[in-house]
């Protein structure tokens, strides 16, 4: 239904005519397809009624939604028209109708709001830029000129960044909640610059990273509940058994490239969970594993209020006994493991094996050709990145005290993922905002359980539209060969802007 | 022997299922080159328009059941294809030629959309369907002890449903108009443009027919188990497209052979090894299919051109 911006021949003050017979089948034609979505799902709601299905019939819904959706659509088509000052007043009219009419639910009036508030938006871009909207390339210059301004800024604000991260547990505001909250973000960030190292460097698309982490889970949990391990020879001890993981599954699949890889890590992220499932004996099954111990203060003091043998956390430092230092000091762990999995990728990034990883990303067949091997080299991304997941799910276990195959379906998998590709690939910054956005946002929204995952999934696509290579995309090269000013710098510089003038 | 034909039965119908959803998969991939993780979903909303409109019929008072089925078929097959056109026109098509991840990711944010936005209309709950097709043929008697092969009524609508709808389909493609285009696009979307195919229309079409066929299946499954909830899609779509995979992705007759062998390696599997596995069992052969011959059963392999 691509309906070009039709410019006539009639033009009134700059402004094309309308064309009401086209508005009409547009309308016409989004009210139907409005209709084929409310219709059944939203028009009518089973129930069950002593075992057998009744339907709720919710019609008023469907009329709103289609009515909203049409007149959405209306004040896009105005906006090509550039009927933009009408657009605005009406869309601002619709928006504060949303507070007065009696909406059957929350979620519609809400959507009301929002729509409103987005198609005054659209306006008032309309108004200022006398043109609808802004087209795809330009907003993907602006955002790429952003993006390398912000990397730019990137030396700066990393180590601030650090400091910062250092510093939160000890800010007056900071509670229970709001710790708990840090630790899972960085739960995140280190998983997303695990899972970077396969994705956004070595350029393997996959979907099973979540095996690793479980394998790292569950390795932890097994060794801390049978041996009596404590946590820190179970921490290396994961990370090995999970890049083994990473290794054996490797070994095979690696030949494979671009989807069929993809497909494979999935089914092997699945395969993963389903035998923790039901192998019932070693795993508990759905029943998982509890009372896993937490962990000591490096072995040498335990966070409890007493302490049977040892002495305790509060004891060692001469303070009193208090719940939150377990939690700073699960926060500083979990910080730390980030970090180091953030240095190392850096590192590895200027050694040869990035650099090989880099080339293998950008050209497959050409690298080959120079020399380095394939598989060998992938196969050390994989591993690498399977021990970092290996490492963050033994922190996982630890954290919660309890796991179960439940917290490591593909939905994780596809969380982990969508951080790493909407942070732009390759970006550690990038990583860290896309978590932000993706797992702090919902955390905030919290009281709205119902709606968070949609919106999440909203999110997602709406994220990809707007940025489809990644927030912080824009990446300069790794390596140069005269530096950063290098020979011809100028006279590319001075074309880029020559360039520039005539567009 | 009467076991393993029963298991046989069991297996052609869950994989004439299977294969239904994933001519949806094959088609994309085969057009635009993504795979729509948000296909499974597009089967899910299917099934629940169909069990949506079995009570619809019941309360229209259509009892005559060949009638009550075709119209819920109609019914689901419409109501679906237009979330299938909708998802690509939203999510997908904004986002073609740019770099390959983009439409992954929105498929996958328009996946958790889908199920979520089933679970706040409809209820998180399973729901349940009474039979409405019960009994069925007895072909293979055991004598006193022995096993009975039994066929039901329903395991036979199914697997006619999935040739007849297999044979119009391969006859869309092979011999008309839309499917010259379809063939078009799928082998150079530019040169298709060139001469005159429409291409958006086009790839929106294979949206609506891949929706279409899994809006059967849908309906299908609610019949044949009695049970769906917001889901069932994950996994079912997960299989469909190992059995596209499997078959050789892009070619349709494929997706039809994958489908087929993956219900009959999971109900053979759960016979004779165990239920709980059977899902590792199809993941695993898709793995080693795929390590010794990537390209499917049916698909041609891949040349590199450098």
């Amino acid at each position: 239904m691509a309906v070009e911006t039709q410019v006539s021949s009639s033009e009134e003050n700059g402004r094309p005519a309308l064309d009401w017979q086209a508005i009409g089948r547009e309308l016409f034609f989004t009210a139907l397809v409005a209709f084929g979505l409310t219709f059944v799902l939203v028009g009518m709601q089973t129930a069950d009624r002593g075992g057998e299905l009744i339907i709720i019939p919710r019609f008023t819904d469907v009329v709103y939604a289609i009515v909203m959706l049409t007149l959405g659509r209306f004040g896009y088509i105005m906006l090509r028209y550039r009927r933009a000052s009408f657009v605005l007043i009406a869309s601002l009219a619709a928006f504060g109708l949303s507070f007065v009419l009696p909406f059957p639910s929350l979620f519609l009036e809400t959507m009301c709001m929002v729509g409103g508030l987005l198609i005054a938006l659209m306006a008032v871009v309309t108004l200022i830029r006398h043109r609808p909207g802004i087209d795809m390339r330009e907003r993907d210059r602006a955002m790429d000129r952003a993006a390398a301004r912000f990397q730019e800024l990137s030396r700066f604000i990393g180590p601030i960044l650090v400091v910062f991260a250092i510093i939160l547990p000890f800010l007056p505001f900071m509670d229970r909640q709001y710790i708990d909250i840090a630790t899972l973000l960085l739960m995140y960030i280190m998983l997303g610059w695990g899972l970077n190292i396969i994705v956004g460097l070595a350029g393997l698309l996959d979907l099973g990273y979540v095996a690793f982490y479980a394998i790292g889970a569950y390795s932890y949990a097994l060794l801390a509940v049978s041996f009596d391990l404590s946590f820190w020879v179970c921490l290396p001890l994961a990370g090995v058994l999970a890049a083994l993981g990473g290794y054996l599954l490797g070994f095979p699949v690696l030949r494979l490239r671009g989807d069929y890889f993809a497909i494979v890590t999935l089914g092997f992220g699945e395969i993963v969970r389903i035998i923790l499932l039901n192998w019932y004996q070693f795993t508990g099954g759905p029943d998982g594993i509890g009372g896993i111990p937490r962990p000591s203060f490096f072995g040498i003091a335990e966070f409890l209020p007493a302490s049977r043998d040892g002495i305790t956390f509060a004891e060692l430092f001469g303070i009193d006994f208090d719940p939150m230092h377990r939690l700073i000091f699960l926060y500083f762990l979990i910080l730390a493991l980030a970090l180091l999995v953030n240095m190392v990728s850096l590192r590895l990034r200027k050694l040869p094996l990035g650099r090989a990883w880099e080339a293998l990303r950008e050209d497959d067949i050409a690298s080959q050709s120079l020399g380095i091997n394939r598989t060998n080299i992938k196969l050390a991304a994989f591993t690498i990145s399977a021990a970092f997941g290996g490492f963050a799910g033994s922190f996982f276990a630890t954290r919660q005290g309890f796991i179960s195959p439940e917290s490591f379906t593909f939905l994780e998998s596809a969380i982990i993922l969508a951080i790493v590709v909407l942070g732009g690939m390759g970006s550690q910054l990038g990583v860290v905002i896309a978590t932000i956005l993706l797992i702090g946002l919902p955390e905030v929204f919290r009281e709205l359980e119902q709606y968070r995952m949609l919106a999440f999934g909203a999110g997602m696509v709406l994220i990809m539209l707007w940025r489809p290579r990644g927030l912080l995309a824009h990446r300069d090269p790794s390596i140069l060969l005269h530096g950063r000013k290098g020979p011809g710098a100028d006279r590319i510089e001075a074309e880029q802007k020559a360039a520039e003038a005539t567009r | 022997m009467e076991y393993f034909v029963q298991q046989l039965i069991n297996g052609l119908t869950l994989g004439s299922i299977y294969g239904l959803i994933a001519i949806g998969y094959t088609m994309v991939y085969g057009i635009i080159g993504m795979i729509n993780f948000a296909h499974g979903d597009i089967y899910m909303i299917g099934a629940f328009v169909g069990i949506i409109g079995f009570i619809v019929m019941a309360i229209l008072g259509i009892t005559w059941i060949p009638l009550a089925l075709l119209l819920v078929l109609v019914m689901a097959i419409v109501f679906t294809s237009v979330y299938g056109w909708t998802v690509e026109r939203i999510a997908y098509r904004p986002l073609r030629g740019s770099q390959r991840l983009a439409p992954l990711i929105s498929a996958l944010g328009m996946s958790i959309f889908l199920q979520n936005y089933v679970q706040l209309l409809q209820g998180a709950r399973v729901k349940p369907m009474q039979p409405m097709i019960s009994g069925g043929l007895q072909l293979m008697d055991g004598g006193v002890g022995g096993f009975t092969v039994g066929m039901s009524y329903m395991q036979i609508i199914i697997i006619l449903l999935t040739v007849v709808l297999m044979a119009a389909f391969t006859l869309l493609i092979t011999k008309t108009a839309l499917g010259r285009m379809q063939r078009a696009c799928e082998q150079d979307k530019l040169m298709a443009a060139l001469v005159g195919v429409n291409v958006d229309r086009t790839i929106s079409l294979a949206f609506v027919m891949g929706a279409a066929l899994a809006a059967v299946a849908g309906v299908m499954v609610t019949l044949y188990y009695g049970v769906i909830d917001f889901y069932i899609g994950f996994l079912a779509g997960l299989k469909a497209f190992t059995a596209a995979v499997l078959g050789g992705i892009g070619s349709i007759a494929g997706a039809m052979l994958g489908g087929l062998a993956i219900g009959l390696i999971e109900a053979l599997w759960s016979a004779y090894f165990s239920v709980e596995y059977k899902d590792v069992a199809a993941f695993s052969i898709l793995i080693l299919v795929l390590i010794f011959r990537p390209s499917g059963f049916l698909g041609k392999p891949e040349i590199e051109k450098v």
